[in-house]
């Protein structure tokens, strides 16, 4: 070192650090915070008020009243086929995409080969991308199509002779867009969504584990069922609830396929109707401050408070998996 | 040890075969397993590509430069010498909106994120935040166009593009608070510290460091919410409602990708659907880009 | 312990359970800054961290201390910034003087008690941008500067870590594409930047190499003709190679102090001499 560099070049002016800054960014956060927390609440309020003139006029009946009849003069209005019908095709597209997901996601955690992983998982990651509009024109121009002609002709009377079942494939509907395909279209949407979170919670098992399971001469499967399973199964049931949720409030892929009947589908193949599909048809053309539109608000209501019991759900089961 | 031993050695011929039985079943229960984990995944690729190639067949035959250009126009009926119509005004209202959009709801996004991750990691009202901003990120996104329809377009008298770009706003917060979060939450103590010990305030440390080494992160978070909120359909019919000609006006109704798809598509017009598809092939290429380009970018961070 | 003993260390400078402490310089009777009766808590629940600690850091040397895991070492250090101030809960009680000034009470301007007691990490920290604007960050902090001014401070900086002439021709280039010892000297050349007066190393070579160890280490003896300098260490070499005092610690309480050469050639206190010559339980 030469002694030049033990001398000190020019000294600046000094600054004072206030702590304002600090404050108002702190506030700003905060705020910020408070504003998601005030959002939420706001959604609930603005839904409740919109629908109060329709729960003040049909009362808790609302709920399970089938009758939805916006012509003016004889207005009445009931919940219950579109609840019914959300939480129908909900469930059936869990039945359907729950089996598909675990395999795929147990494919992708112990069976594929390192240089699969990637891409395969990536390609299940975009299909959780494509928009909901695509599902919905994908399912009413290629899915309904085939299901009308190779599931419910070809299938339907066979399964309709069955004892007991058969009333669930009878149907006068034969338009192919129902019950069925809007389930169908939501399960392949909710598909990736279920299957990377279990594919995420397989991988955070302890390598260990497995590997000593492994050391014992288990299977893959044994593994599966002996180990990742009851490590995962909380989380795996939260992810569950996670595609639950999102199928609840699906609005267009649903609007295109289920053909939007106001009728409580008693076969696969009827047509029904969804909260959220009743109000993307519906609301756009119904009157400012009308009955039909407070009617459109309760069910929007109804469907907050189901979704969000299941998110909650969700998120709580995932919470440890999060964390 | 020995007794175990001569157990394990010396096998009856009956038990032995029962042995192989028992192996014999287990490979063949692990063989099932891998056939329908190996179909499961061809499903789910099957149903991507389907998507994807009916997309691309459907989509191109309508796609020209007409499309991109043209404002709508009503079915020709197959008259061909009537002009055919375009998807102009959809795309500009959807770039607007979505910009709009993704500019209101990044800073406060970034906010919230930030306050999680650098004010509140523990607190009560910060596990409050955290666990409703999740909630909002699965929430239905057609209720949040009932919200904005009943607090912007009742009482501004009417649907209008900054309804629209304020209903997308409310989706691309939860995402980018998401993504923010996390990656602040990867930035190791040291690195704070180490700025704090040079004299520097909190937001500084915040603003000039944690978020430069977060930087990529959260740039994927809002191409992520960019894209997603590209294609929302629902929310727009409620607010921004479609408009069949090209307006840049805020104040007005606005068109968007999304709504004159799902407008053109079931017209019933073999024509329109036509230009219904080239839509929805432009939207899903932009969405799978930005996507991608995502991805490339958060990988270029590990 | 007040009364530091001013002997000349030189007779005793020699070697004792194999280490050879260098310094034969006499201890700085000036105290740059003084801890009285500290004591430390990490949350209201816990036991204390520290307990009573009364100990003198000389002027313009260097002050080792060492000690097993968990016995307050870097505790103290992370008093002497009011580093734990960060972290709501912890809470230190006592005096720690700078300048006839408690360093604890509450109305001292914790940002410039940090420009004038400046702290290198275990781990370098280099921050995600350039290696000129590393040097800038904290400068700009405190002061104004003109360009010009502010290049001849990242030089001057930068040469001062020894490390000018392996990046004068790419300052503008990542502070992260330099090497583990390199970043390390970038983090000395940002904190002696913002000229402090007291520089604080928290195990400043355990992430590094034992060459990167060795240019840190000259650079330690080099920088306290300048600097007040405390180091931390659970490297019993080290601390004698490098220190002019040394501190041990115990469970939370100083066990003893003494210039490096002494404690490291005639401990007083029996666990001193049980951990410096490795047998300690």
């Amino acid at each position: 070192m030469s002694a030049s560099t033990s001398t000190f070049p020019p000294v600046g002016r000094r600054r004072r650090i206030s702590d304002t800054g600090d404050r108002i960014f702190a506030a700003l956060c905060t705020a910020a915070g408070g504003f998601v927390l005030v959002l939420l609440g706001a959604i609930i309020v603005t839904l409740f008020i919109g629908a109060l003139p329709a729960f003040e006029r049909f009362g808790v009946a609302f709920i399970w009243g089938t009758t939805w009849n916006p012509v003016e003069g004889r207005e009445e209005f009931g919940a219950g086929v579109s609840i019914v019908g959300t939480l129908v095709s909900s469930l059936l597209a869990i039945i359907f995409a729950v089996p598909i997901a675990f395999g795929i996601a147990f494919f992708l955690t112990e069976l594929a080969p390192g240089w699969l992983k990637r891409p395969i998982g990536t390609a299940i990651e975009l299909l959780a991308a494509v928009p909901s509009i695509i599902y919905g024109m994908w399912g009413l121009f290629v899915l309904v199509p085939f299901v009308q002609k190779n599931i419910q002709l070809a299938l339907g009377e066979q399964l309709a002779a069955l004892p007991l079942v058969g009333f669930l494939f009878e149907s006068t509907n034969f338009a192919g867009t129902s019950l069925f395909s809007a389930s169908l279209v939501l399960a392949i949407m909710i598909l990736p969504f279920i299957a990377a979170t279990m594919r995420d919670v397989f991988d955070q098992v302890p390598a260990v584990y497995k590997e000593s399971a492994y050391g014992l001469g288990a299977t893959r499967w044994e593994v599966m069922t002996g180990v990742v399973i009851p490590y995962t199964r909380v989380s795996v049931v939260g992810g569950i609830m996670l595609g639950l949720g999102r199928a609840l409030g699906e609005t267009m892929a649903v609007t295109f396929v289920i053909g939007n009947a106001n009728r409580i589908a008693t076969s696969l193949f009827d047509s029904t109707t969804t909260i959220a599909s009743v109000i993307a048809m519906e609301f756009p053309e119904s009157l400012a401050g009308s009955l039909q539109q407070s009617a459109l608000f309760a069910i929007g209501f109804l469907l907050f408070v189901i979704s969000f019991a299941v998110l909650a759900i969700s998120r709580w089961l995932l919470r440890p998996r999060l964390k | 040890m020995s007794a175990v031993i001569s157990i394990s050695s010396v096998l009856s011929p009956e038990e032995a075969a029962m042995k192989r039985r028992l192996g014999r079943r287990r490979r063949l229960i692990d063989n099932l397993v891998r056939a329908f984990c190996l179909l499961a995944t061809g499903v789910g690729l099957f149903f991507l590509a389907s998507i994807m190639l009916t997309l691309l067949w459907r989509g191109i035959v309508a796609l020209d430069w007409t499309v991109l250009t043209a404002e709508f126009q009503p079915t020709r009926y197959g008259d061909d010498s009537l002009p055919k119509g375009g998807l102009a005004h959809a795309i500009v209202g959807s770039l607007i909106q979505t910009f709009i959009a993704t500019a209101i709801g990044t800073p406060i996004g970034l906010l919230v994120g930030t306050y999680l991750a650098e004010y509140a990691r523990d607190s009560k009202f910060g596990l409050a935040v955290r666990f409703i901003s999740d909630i909002l990120l699965s929430a239905p996104s057609v209720l949040i166009g009932l919200f904005i329809y009943q607090v912007v377009v009742l009482p501004t008298g009417g649907f209008s593009g900054m309804a629209g770009a304020l209903a997308l706003a409310i989706i691309v917060i939860p995402v980018v608070v998401r993504t923010t979060e996390d990656m602040l939450q990867l930035i190791p103590n040291t690195l704070r510290e180490a700025v704090v010990a040079l004299g520097a305030p909190k937001w500084k440390m915040i603003t000039l460091v944690a978020w430069r080494a977060a930087l990529s992160g959260i740039l994927t978070g809002v191409l992520l919410a960019f894209a997603r909120i590209m294609g929302e359909t629902a929310p727009l019919l409620l607010t921004s409602f479609g408009n069949n000609v090209l307006s840049t006006d805020l104040t007005r109704a606005m068109a968007s990708l999304p709504v004159s798809i799902y407008q053109q598509a079931n017209s019933g017009f073999p024509d329109l659907i036509e230009i219904a598809w080239s839509g929805a092939l432009l939207v899903t290429l932009g969405v799978l880009i930005i996507n991608i380009i995502a991805r490339v970018l958060l990988r270029k961070r590990h | 312990m007040n009364d530091q003993p001013s002997i000349p260390v030189a007779e005793l400078t020699g070697s004792f359970g194999g280490l050879q402490a260098r310094s034969n310089a006499q201890l700085n009777s000036v105290a740059r800054i003084s801890v009285r009766n500290l004591d430390f808590y990490y949350g209201p629940h816990l036991p204390k961290a520290l307990k009573g600690i009364n100990l003198d850091f000389p002027d313009r040397q260097v002050t080792g201390m060492i000690g097993p895991s968990g016995c307050g070492k870097s505790t103290l250090l992370r008093v002497l910034n009011r580093m734990y101030s960060l972290y709501p809960g912890q809470r230190a009680e006592g005096e720690v003087i700078m300048d006839g000034r408690n360093l604890l009470s509450p109305d001292i301007d914790i940002n410039e008690l940090r420009s004038k007691v400046g702290m290198v990490f275990q781990k370098p920290t280099p921050f995600p941008m350039t290696i000129y604007e590393n040097i800038a960050f904290g400068v700009r902090l405190h002061e104004k500067l003109s360009k010009k001014q502010m290049d001849e401070r990242v030089e001057w900086a930068l040469t001062r870590a020894a490390l000018w002439n392996e990046v004068k021709d790419r300052l503008q280039s990542s502070a992260m594409g330099l090497s583990g010892g390199q970043q390390q000297r970038l983090c000395i050349a940002r904190t002696i930047a913002v000229r402090p007066e007291v520089i604080l190393f928290d195990e400043p070579t355990s992430a590094l190499d034992p060459i990167s160890t060795l240019k840190i280490e000259e650079l330690i003896d080099e920088l306290k003709r300048d600097f007040t300098i405390v180091i931390v260490t659970h490297n019993m070499q080290q601390a004698a190679r490098c220190a002019d005092q040394v501190a041990f610690f115990y469970l939370g309480e100083l066990i003893e102090v003494a210039p490096a050469a002494q404690l490291f050639t005639a401990p007083k206190h029996p666990k001193t001499q049980e951990y410096i010559t490795g047998r300690f339980g």
